[in-house]
């Protein structure tokens, strides 16, 4: 049994617009526009697209707290607006830009809280604590109050919030955002080894797809409310028609050179840029171009998700 | 279960506040100055019309010390740490809360709870104690007319949360509440006696405020401790509030869910 099966979901949002001093207009915008996809137990996926994809639309769906204007929806086998509190209990939510702890109290009174409110078991509660506290160095933090931790406290406070009451799912809505490298890194390590070791199904939103990259197995693609891609990585590359860049510096300047299988895109001086597509060997281009032209060096650059979105996205 | 957390909720919601410590304390001077001025403002009116709305002097000064150490703890005055839940419902951190197996209207109850606890015992005792070291107040002897006192105190703070909760949720259709939250504010300080014991209003004023739930906050805590018999006397004060505070929660739940079903929670 899928842990969360979508099928055909939309939602629509209306928006009154006050035009000039007595017109009105009402907009539907179709935020989510039939989306269909399932997630087994144990998959981490990435969910990624542009701004006002409808990322944020599908996980509030997702959550029970947004009723979806049509389409079957199921998490763990509870429509999740009908069964939100019972839900509630097995899923983990993190929203990057807001916070689930109590502004004002001490880190730890905000766990403990949460302890009861979740009603985990003490013996439940101490282990799951003490290891993700550990795991996400927060431990000297536990005495401050959650307004004077910075982003990236605040941030690794809220994901052990998420998680002491054993969630199956882990929801999280670019968790990353405003944090520096070396906490991303570590964030990044902490979900994979969560994802790994626990079995948690993690559904990650993020615009950061080193991100995705490092934690996830599984991305999906949302473009104006519609899945515009749903698989692994080799299968990403290939959708979004990835290339690979020979950078390649010759001797003397040459004109443009033209290799089967290849193609240039860029001259500068002696240095030519020539795009192989990702499925193919560069061995044959690498070979003809040496023997047309004295090189002097030459390097291969592997195309990054950054390159391949833009292709997946339906351009207005 | 629940009951731990509840209490857990109530005593966050006390020690949350109880850390700013210098409002606290300027919040107490205010309380006091105004129980001051207001105490001769009436000294004066009743030496002018005696026994006006019932009400012997000392059992108006008494109105007017009580009307103040309520005002923090019920809420009179809105804004600031009584703030209603309007900016949670327009910043999207509802999200957050509804995302809880714990239903928001009892969190959010026992979270104020907490906090008017908090209230009654510094910015309501201690102006008061001024009060009647520097005024001749009429204190009840009999135990059972504080103790109904006290559990009519109880009943004015949660019907006074209930009447913000129900204005917090109504930013879940009008995105600004700031016209009903100001009507709000203006109905719990006039409509609630505390400017003026509600006894003293001309007839028809006097009989619509009587038809709102905003006299349970002031007037009728105070009815139940000016009281001259003892005790059972007040009871149908008491079931007034009880049924106000029902009614309140009642839709609060109602609403709690209608909100969620049919409107959206902002923010991405
Ligand atoms: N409450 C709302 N009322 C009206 N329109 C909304 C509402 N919430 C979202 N939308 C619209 O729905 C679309 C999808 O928004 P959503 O927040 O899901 O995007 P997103 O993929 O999370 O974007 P981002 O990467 O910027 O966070 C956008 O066009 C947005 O304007
Ligand atoms: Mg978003």
């Amino acid at each position: 049994m899928p842990m969360i099966d979508v099928h055909d979901l939309r939602r629509t949002f209306l928006i009154r617009e006050r035009r000039g001093v007595l017109r009105r207009t009402r907009r539907e915008v179709q935020a989510v526009d039939g989306i269909t996809f399932s997630v087994e137990p144990g998959e981490a996926v990435g969910y990624i697209g542009p701004n006002g994809a409808g990322k944020s639309t599908t996980i509030k769906m997702l959550t029970g707290i947004l009723v979806p204007t049509s389409g079957h929806l199921r998490v763990a086998d509870l429509d999740p607006s009908r069964r939100r509190t019972e839900l509630a209990r097995r899923i983990g939510v993190v929203f990057g830009q807001r916070t689930g702890l109590w502004w004002d109290l001490p880190l730890r009174d905000s766990f403990e809280l949460l302890r009861r409110i979740y009603r985990v078991p003490t013996p439940t509660y101490e282990r799951n604590l003490s290891a993700y506290v550990g795991l996400l160095e927060i431990g000297d933090l536990l005495g401050q109050p959650v307004r004077q931790l910075s982003l990236g406290q605040r941030m690794r406070a809220d994901i052990v919030a998420a998680l002491l009451h054993d969630p199956e799912i882990l929801y999280l809505d670019e968790p990353t955002i405003g944090l520096d490298i070396a906490s991303k890194q570590r964030l990044r390590t902490f979900l994979r080894e969560l994802n790994a070791d626990r079995g948690t199904t993690i559904l990650l939103t993020t615009h950061d797809l080193v991100d995705i990259e490092q934690v996830c197995r599984r991305v999906m693609v949302i473009d104006h409310g519609r899945l515009a891609f749903d698989g692994d990585f080799a299968a990403l590359h290939a959708a979004g028609q990835a290339t690979r860049t020979v950078v390649v510096d010759f001797h003397d300047e040459v004109p443009p050179i033209d290799v089967p299988g290849s193609r240039v895109v860029r001259v500068d001086g002696v240095r030519q840029w020539l795009t192989v597509p990702a499925g193919t060997p560069t061995g044959p281009v690498i070979a003809a171009l040496a023997s047309s032209h004295e090189i002097a060096d030459l390097s291969i650059r592997e195309p990054t998700i950054e390159d391949v979105l833009p292709h997946l996205y339906a351009r207005p | 279960m629940s009951a731990s957390l509840y209490a857990g909720l109530a005593s966050r919601g006390f020690r949350r506040y109880a850390t700013y410590r210098s409002a606290t304390l300027a919040g107490i001077f205010t309380n006091t100055v105004f129980g001051v001025i207001i105490s001769y403002t009436y000294i004066a009116l009743w030496v002018e019309r005696p026994q006006l709305g019932g009400y012997g002097i000392a059992q108006a000064l008494t109105f007017a010390w009580v009307a103040q150490a309520l005002i923090m703890p019920v809420g009179l005055f809105g804004g600031g740490i009584v703030a209603d839940y309007s900016e949670r419902v327009r910043s999207g951190a509802v999200a957050t809360d509804l995302q809880r197996p714990a239903p928001l209207l009892a969190v959010r109850l026992a979270e104020d709870l907490g906090r008017a606890a908090y209230a009654l015992l510094t910015r309501g005792i201690a102006p008061m104690l001024v009060g009647a070291l520097l005024f001749p107040l009429a204190w009840p002897s009999s135990v059972s007319t504080w103790l109904l006192f006290a559990l009519s105190i109880t009943l004015a703070v949660v019907i006074g949360f209930a009447l913000r909760y129900l204005l917090g949720l109504l930013a879940f259709w009008i995105i600004d509440t700031s016209g009903p939250a100001s009507v709000l504010v203006v109905l719990q300080i006039f409509a609630s006696g505390s400017a003026l014991p509600l006894v003293t209003f001309p007839g028809v004023l006097r009989r619509i405020c009587e038809l709102l739930p905003f006299r349970c906050l002031v007037q009728v805590p105070c009815d139940v401790l000016l009281r001259e018999d003892t005790g059972t006397g007040s009871l149908p004060l008491i079931g007034l509030q009880l049924l106000w505070a029902t009614t309140l929660l009642g839709l609060g739940a109602v609403l709690t869910r209608a909100a969620v079903r049919t409107v959206v929670v902002q923010g991405g």
